[in-house]
């Protein structure tokens, strides 16, 4: 498996590049200090691999896994147990290892990746667009799971670190990104029109100017997406 | 007080002298650097920034077998987060104790 670090500490980089030589199927090409030179070499590379530190300085591992659109199997590297939950909602990561990392533990960590095949990633991937086209999305509030039918959905708002899911009979907040829900909502339906908020397009009551009617929400919308918002409408 | 030992670097190394080498050269150039960030933050009650650095810290300070002084580093982060000093005292000691320790090796 082709392999790269990625490590605001120099220190954590040569542990984890020492581990990697000790397993044959591993070929480390790269390391890297920040998030964003990697980003840069996975544009023009192709990994299997990749060994990401969570905590490091204005770009966090889970911005970067953001930015992936066809995240490779990812090996979590944290001093910090406490983002193991947070960690699972990915279907890239295939485990979770505490510094300092034993020899043995990371054996067990190549083990699953390699256990992982491409198939079952890509299974994965495939889950999520299945789940998508399909009628439930599952948010995770106070670590239970709960079902909301997305045709349901009106309106999602960006708030911090939280969303806020508007429903026909509920509202939910959940801990999670915009982008995040936007990638599990389907297209067909859902609308980002502003940076903090996506719509459900068959739920608009009216337009005016710059922003939407939604059910009694008046939501904005932003000169650059209002273009698309104009071109999904049955306009007479 | 307990004292930094090499037990989790031989560990690591399974014998291979280069390489230990080489961490003990990473680790006795990188320590002091963030130490110092450390300071300059802590001083200028830069608390959050403060405890990114005891995080990135604290991962020399379990590399050195300091299991109590790690215990230590992680409440004071959690501290540091909510703007409290507590334990910095502690803290600091465990740098010293580090410092000389690499300072010799």
């Amino acid at each position: 498996m082709n392999c790269i670090i990625i490590d605001d500490e120099a220190t954590a980089r040569a542990i984890i590049g020492q581990l990697c030589a000790n397993v044959k199927s591993l070929n480390v090409l790269e390391e890297f200090s920040n998030a964003i030179q990697a980003i840069k070499f996975l544009n023009q590379n192709e990994v299997d691999l990749i060994f990401l530190d969570i905590h490091m300085p204005d770009f966090t591992g889970f911005d970067f896994i953001e930015t992936l659109k066809k995240p490779p199997k990812i090996i979590l590297t944290t001093s910090d147990a406490n983002f193991a939950i947070q960690a699972f909602e990915y279907d890239c990561i295939v485990d979770y290892l505490v510094k300092p990392i034993t020899s043995e533990r990371f054996q067990k960590a190549i083990q699953k990746a390699e256990t992982m095949s491409p198939k079952v990633v890509a299974a994965s991937a495939s889950d999520k667009e299945v789940a998508s086209s399909g009628n439930d999305l599952y948010v995770n509030i106070d670590r239970r799971l709960i079902k909301i039918d997305i045709p349901s959905i009106y309106l999602v708002e960006a708030k911090g670190d939280y969303i806020l899911v508007k429903t026909e009979d509920k509202n939910y907040t959940v801990h999670s990104t915009l982008k995040k829900i936007e990638d599990k909502l389907p297209e067909s339906l859902f609308l980002k029109v502003h940076r903090s908020f996506i719509i459900n397009i068959k739920k608009i009551i009216d337009i005016e100017d710059n922003s939407v009617l939604i059910k009694k929400d008046v939501v904005p919308v932003s000169r650059s997406n209002r273009p698309e918002l104009m071109k999904r409408l049955n306009l007479l | 007080m307990e004292q930094p030992n090499f037990s989790y670097i031989n560990s690591l190394c399974g014998g291979d002298e280069v390489f230990k080498q080489k961490l003990i050269d990473i680790i006795k150039l990188e320590f002091p650097e963030e130490k110092e960030v450390y300071y300059a933050n802590y001083t200028s009650k830069n608390f959050k920034q403060a405890a990114e650095n005891v995080h990135k810290l604290k991962h020399k300070i379990s590399i050195l077998g300091l299991e109590k002084s790690y215990e230590i580093a992680v409440a004071f982060e959690n501290n540091l987060l909510e703007g409290n000093t507590n334990l910095n005292e502690q803290f600091e000691s465990i740098l010293n104790i580090i410092t000389n320790y690499l300072q010799k090796l």
